[in-house]
């Protein structure tokens, strides 16, 4: 229990995969000028994420390794990830359209989100087995909402402030970012 | 070898996934009209959201829905426009055209402030602080944020102070709706206009407030002033397709509530109303406003007076397809078959009624409800709405001896329905009426135009109770009519089927009643005579609901407990979900312009049955108008006469039905639209100026 605890700690803080590992940044960027456009794609990430962990990490050993054609990962998971989110695509606005409709575009946009690509193959690098797979995915897309919700919520304040025109919009975003990952080095010594 | 394995390996997983797709997407099916599809393909794929909705597929849903019009996207230009507007059937022109409207009048450096704010300047931020300086909850904070918000440069700081919008660049993008942080700035669409319901967030003056119809009316003066006679039709046409008709009859309850009251007279909203809608008629020349395409869906509407063809004007300005059933031989309800020709001539009311039924309202007369057709039989014809306006035509009986006996005694409607259907109606040298209502004003003046000499008008309260029009009260005195008030009829006396004389008693003010006011009361062998050749009953109608006696839909429709339909106020609708009731049906007798409100939301609710939205109203809307503050203590304002309508002599009036009231000139609706103070709900014009 304590493997989890941890595991979920050092992905959501230590080693979050925006502000530590640096992934994802595009929509990190794109999706965080306000607060109710960063919970959508937050949730958006946690499902597709998770998920996406579970079958390149069954695709990684159930296909590639045993065919020793492990140099096909990269296109492998790439296609397998695309797929898969078209299919949660499909499968959410029959079943659940209210919650279709409130991810919108940030569905499909996932698929082109390199922390998803990042995590699967984190998981096989770091050889996790099954149950870290799904814990370590969940967390890391955990870590990936509350850095994207935070710096929306602070995005939402510049908004109101005075700021230089040459700071305005992504400069100002560049900068915050740079600090809240300086900020989250604060966790480094938390794993020990 | 290798590469075959890694061939199969891909391809695999490739066939796999599009196999899995491919029974996903049979299994998970979701009916996507084709339609959105295509509108999704030509919208530019960018997704950027600017146009308000969550991607370009979101967009191509609602433009096919109707919510918005084929020039959604910004970014995508006239082309873009031009290729979703293709594919709607629909020209570019064809849908709605947005602009951006402010709704606050005064800048803060005009208007009532609570405090000087001075913090960061954007209007959101200033709105964290107790909702910003103004003393009102829905003024501009005047920092400008929607003009920067602005990506097409369509905003500016006008003069005063506040943002002004250049016409031709607003795109009706949103952009600053959105940003506002009090929802001032709006894209207003005439049918957004003329669905909305007046609620406790718009800023209006005190005319407007208290306005059934919710006409726009310091804003169609302002145009009158302007000379922009088309636009001040158009105005009060997004809230009241009867500007000639109200502008003749209407009891104008805006004037008793108007700021000017505090300074000397109330403006003349009505007569310039008048002013405006007969230069429309004068010119000949029609204002039609624009009709959307046809929809394909189909509204009936039972009755053509004003509750019925209003709720026909503006469904067909959304692109319904109405047809109206009236029992009569003509259109126009009782302002043809009860109101007479003196006060508004059949040929005015010809020619209003003319431009709603040229926006492709079709109209049937001689066809009524229970008699020539059912409910059923319209639901069998495809109608997806009923609108029940049949008005308040069963009057109520005096209830005293002898009241059967004599033809010479008739109900005051029933004599002005026969004037009205263009039959003769003679009456005798001594005409009573009994009744203190615009019925029986118009049956005296009626009955005096025709001949009578003595005519006399007994009311059971006193003149100030008198719920006539104030104007049909002195227009009466003047010609003449002699007045009894305090006075109820026992008996009609008479010999050999031939009225004599009618007797009455006189009461006095007791108690006040539920409705406030005091309860006359009997005095006791006060009994008199008049003589009397036509007795006239005027003391009350109720709707004729004996058309929906009828077996299966109408009898669910539910009745009230003065014999009325039974509809929820403000949206209209009855007991049967898409059955909708308004004006006296629903009310039982009152006026036109609350038939016409009563239309219009009406109009308002089947839309959005109709397309499928919820049927609710805005939480903060109210029925009745709440009180607005008058002009602040120690501010003063010059004051200036009121223009007075122009009227036919006394003497030019008997034995004929001629227009009394002949209007105002364009100089004195020029010099009055001036008197008009611009109010907004707490400012109005010369507040800061005369006050500093
Ligand atoms: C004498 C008189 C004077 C008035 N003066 C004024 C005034 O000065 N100012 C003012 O504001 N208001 C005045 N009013 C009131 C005003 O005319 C009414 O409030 C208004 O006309 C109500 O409109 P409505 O559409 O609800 O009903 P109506 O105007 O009564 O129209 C109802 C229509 O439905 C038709 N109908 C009825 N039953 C059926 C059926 N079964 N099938 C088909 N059609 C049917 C009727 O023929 C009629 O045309 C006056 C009324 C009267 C009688
Ligand atoms: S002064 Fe003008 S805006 Fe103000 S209440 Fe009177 S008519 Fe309406």
């Amino acid at each position: 229990m304590t493997e989890y605890l941890l595991l979920v700690v050092y992905a959501v803080l230590v080693n979050n995969i925006l502000l530590a590992q640096f992934l994802g940044n595009c929509p990190f960027l794109g999706t965080s000028q306000k607060m109710s456009t960063a919970t959508g794609m937050a949730m958006a990430v946690i499902f597709v994420l998770t998920f996406a962990g579970v079958i390149t990490w069954a695709v990684q050993w159930y296909v590639l390794v045993p065919l020793e054609l492990e140099y096909l990962q990269t296109i492998a998971f790439i296609l397998v990830i695309a797929a898969l989110v078209q299919l949660v695509e499909i499968v959410l606005q029959k079943t659940a359209p209210a919650l279709y409709s409130a991810l919108g575009i940030f569905l499909p946009l996932i698929t082109t989100n390199c922390a998803v690509l990042g995590v699967a193959i984190i998981n096989i690098k770091e050889d996790y087995d099954f149950a870290n797979t799904v814990v370590f995915s969940f967390a890391s897309a955990v870590g990936f909402g509350l850095a994207l919700v935070l710096f929306a919520g602070l995005r939402e304040r510049f908004a109101l402030s005075r700021m230089p025109r040459a700071l305005q919009g992504t400069v100002s975003g560049l900068i915050t970012a740079g600090l809240m990952a300086l900020a989250f080095q604060g966790f480094m010594k938390l794993g020990g | 070898m290798e590469v075959l394995a890694a061939a199969l390996v891909i391809g695999g997983i490739g066939t796999i996934a599009a196999i899995g797709l491919g029974v996903a997407a049979k299994v998970f099916a979701v009916y996507i009209d084709p339609k959105v599809i295509e509108v999704g393909e030509v919208l530019p794929g960018a997704n950027c959201g600017g146009c308000g909705y969550t991607g370009c597929a979101a967009a191509a849903t609602a433009v096919v829905k109707g919510k918005v019009g084929a020039n959604v996207c910004v970014v995508g230009g006239q082309e873009c426009a031009e290729a979703v507007a293709g594919i709607m059937g629909l020209s570019a022109e064809e849908g709605e055209v947005g602009i951006a409207e402010l709704g606050c009048k005064y800048s803060v450096t005009t208007a009532h402030l609570l405090f000087d704010y001075d913090g960061i300047e954007d209007c959101r931020a200033a709105a964290l602080v107790n909702g910003g300086g103004k003393v009102c909850s829905m003024g501009c904070l005047g920092f400008g944020t929607c003009i920067s918000a602005c990506q097409f440069g369509a905003l500016y700081r006008g003069a005063d102070g506040l943002p002004a919008v250049d016409k031709e660049r607003c795109t009706a993008c949103g952009a600053c709706e959105r940003i506002c942080p009090k929802g001032i700035i709006r894209v207003q669409t005439p049918s957004r206009k003329f669905t909305h319901v007046q609620t406790d967030d718009d800023c209006v003056a005190p005319c407007q407030a208290t306005c059934p119809a919710q006409i726009d009316i310091p804003a169609y003066i302002a145009a009158i002033g302007r000379g922009d006679y088309e636009k001040a039709v158009c105005i009060i046409k997004e809230s009241n397709p009867f500007p000639l008709v109200c502008g003749r009859v209407c009891p104008h309850v805006c004037e008793s509530v108007c700021r000017r009251n505090d300074i000397d007279e109330p403006v003349n909203i009505n007569h310039l109303k008048r002013f405006a809608a007969d230069f429309e008629m004068n010119s000949g020349k029609r204002f039609l406003p624009q009709v959307l395409p046809p929809n394909g869906k189909r509204v009936a509407i039972i009755g053509a007076g004003p509750g019925g063809l209003t709720c026909a004007y503006y469904l067909a300005r959304m692109g319904y397809q109405i047809k109206v059933f009236e029992s009569m031989p003509k259109p126009g309800g009782m302002l043809l078959y009860g109101i007479p020709e003196y006060r508004l001539p059949k040929k005015t009311l010809d020619w209003e009624i003319g431009g709603i039924l040229e926006l492709g309202v079709e109209l049937e007369c001689d066809k009524k409800l229970g008699v020539d057709f059912t409910i059923e039989d319209l639901y069998e014809q495809g109608y997806d709405a009923i609108f029940l306006a049949v008005g308040a035509w069963d009057s109520r009986r005096l209830g005293v001896p002898g009241e059967q006996d004599f033809p010479q005694v008739a109900s005051g409607t029933e004599f002005l329905i026969k004037r009205g259907l263009g039959e003769e109606t003679p009456v005798g040298r001594d005409v009573i009426i009994v009744g203190g209502g615009n019925t029986a004003m118009d049956a005296a003046r009626t009955s005096w135009r025709l001949g009578a000499e003595n005519v006399y008008l007994l009311y059971r309260r006193s003149r100030k109770e008198m719920p006539a029009n104030d104007i049909e009260v002195d227009e009466g005195e003047h010609e003449g009519i002699k007045y009894h008030f305090l006075a109820a009829p026992t008996k009609l006396i008479g010999t050999g089927g031939k009225l004599d004389a009618m007797e009455f008693l006189k009461m006095e003010l007791g108690e006040p009643d539920a409705s406030g006011r005091r309860r006359p009361v009997p005095i006791e062998g006060s009994e008199s005579n008049i003589q009397a050749d036509n007795v006239f009953s005027a003391i009350g109608q109720s709707p004729d609901l004996t058309c929906l006696d009828a077996e299966g839909v109408a009898s669910k429709l539910g009745r009230t407990k003065w014999n009325s339909i039974e509809a929820a106020d403000g949206t209209m609708q009855t007991d049967v979900s898409n059955i909708f009731s308004g004006g006296d049906a629903w009310r039982g007798a009152a006026t036109a312009v609350e038939a016409i409100r009563d239309g219009r939301f009406a109009a308002r609710s089947i839309n959005l049955l109709l397309t499928g939205e919820e049927l609710t109203l805005p939480s903060n809307w109210y029925a009745r108008a709440p009180k607005l503050p008058g002009i602040d203590e120690g501010i003063k304002i010059d004051k200036s006469e009121r223009a007075r309508m122009i009227e036919l002599s006394v003497d030019d009036r008997r034995m004929n039905f001629n227009e009394v009231e002949l209007g105002i000139t364009e100089e004195m609706a020029k010099k009055e639209s001036e008197r008009c103070l611009q109010c907004g709900e707490v400012c109005y014009q010369g507040y800061r100026e005369k006050a500093s």
